[in-house]
C-alpha cells in the first residue's frame, strides 16, 4: 500500500515540479536586475565612445553599471577630456572622410587612394588632423561628446572604479582625475564581474 | 494622439535619444504619455527594446517622411 503512495506521489511530483521550476526561474529572472561590469583600457577618443555608450544606455535600460578604468582608460576620467585624440597609427579600419563640402567631397574615402596608413602615420600633424576631422564629424552627426556621455553615466549612478597600480604606473595623481573615482585593484574587480551578467573587456 | 510631453530628438545620435527619453519619462507621472519624434534610424529598434527591458508602454511606433514618432506611456 505505501508503496503504491509512493509511486503516486512520485509520479505527480514528476508531473509538477518542472511546470513550478519554472515558473520560479521566470519569476526570478524577471525580478533580477541586470547587471554589466566593463574594463575600458583605451584612452583615444575614438575608444572612448565604446565603454560610455554602453554604460549609459545599459543605465538607462535599468542595469547596474560599473565600469573599471585601467592602463590608458585612465585618460578617460581625467577632469579634462577635451585633449583626448585619434591614432591613426594601427587604425586602418578608420574611414578619412571630410566631415565639410558637397556630398561628392564628404563621399571621398581619403585612405583608399591618398594616404596609405604608415604615410599617415609619419605625417607631422597627421594626429591632429584626424583629430580635427573625427570631432567635427562627431558633431555633425548628432554623437555626443565624451564629456556629456560621461556626465550622463555619472548621473545615472554608473560606478566609477580607476586601478590604483596603472594610477601610480603612469604617474597620475588623483587630483588630474574626476572626483568620486574608487581607487582599486584586480581583487576587487573580480568579485563584481563574477555577479554581472555581462562582462565586456574593451 | 494625446500626449504629455514633448521630446524632440531630431539630429541626435545612439545613444542620445534613449538617454533623453529615460530622463523625461523619470519625470513624468506612471500612465502620463511621452512623444518622441527622432531621425536616427536605429531608434525604432532600440525604442522597442528599451520599452520592453523598462516596463514602460510603446503606444505606437510610425514612419513619415524620414522622421520616427513614438508614444510611450511611462509605466
Amino acid at each position: 500500500m505505501s508503496a503504491e503512495i509512493e509511486a503516486l506521489i512520485q509520479q505527480k511530483l514528476d508531473e509538477l515540479l518542472p511546470q513550478k521550476l519554472e515558473q520560479l526561474l521566470t519569476e526570478r529572472e524577471a525580478a533580477k536586475t541586470p547587471s554589466m561590469a566593463i574594463i575600458a583600457t583605451r584612452g583615444t577618443l575614438d575608444w572612448a565612445y565604446p565603454p560610455f555608450i554602453l554604460a549609459s544606455t545599459a543605465a538607462a535600460l535599468g542595469w547596474e553599471v560599473s565600469l573599471f578604468f585601467t592602463f590608458y582608460g585612465l585618460n578617460l576620467v581625467k577632469k579634462d577630456v577635451s585633449d583626448l585624440k585619434v591614432s591613426p597609427i594601427g587604425n586602418p579600419g578608420m574611414p578619412m572622410k571630410m566631415p565639410f563640402g558637397p556630398d561628392w567631397f564628404r563621399e571621398i574615402d581619403w585612405n583608399k587612394f591618398l594616404m596609405p596608413n604608415l604615410i599617415q602615420t609619419n605625417l607631422p600633424g597627421f594626429e591632429a588632423l584626424a583629430t580635427a576631422l573625427m570631432k567635427q564629424t562627431i558633431a555633425n552627426n548628432g554623437v555626443a561628446s565624451i564629456e556629456e556621455l560621461r556626465t550622463l553615466c555619472r548621473e545615472a549612478d554608473v560606478k566609477f572604479y580607476a586601478c590604483q597600480m596603472t594610477v601610480e604606473l603612469f604617474g597620475f595623481s588623483h587630483a588630474d582625475l574626476i572626483d568620486g573615482l574608487e581607487y582599486v585593484g584586480a581583487a576587487t574587480f573580480l568579485p563584481i564581474a563574477q555577479k554581472c551578467d555581462v562582462t565586456l573587456f574593451m | 494622439m494625446n500626449f504629455d510631453r514633448e521630446l524632440d530628438a531630431r539630429g541626435l545620435n545612439c545613444p542620445l535619444p534613449i538617454l533623453r527619453a529615460k530622463k523625461a519619462l523619470g519625470e513624468m507621472q506612471s500612465g502620463q504619455v511621452l512623444r518622441i519624434i527622432a531621425t536616427d534610424p536605429g531608434s525604432v529598434k532600440d525604442f522597442a527594446a528599451f520599452c520592453k527591458q523598462t516596463g514602460n508602454e510603446l503606444l505606437s511606433s510610425a514612419e513619415n517622411n524620414k522622421e520616427f514618432e513614438f508614444y510611450i506611456k511611462r509605466k
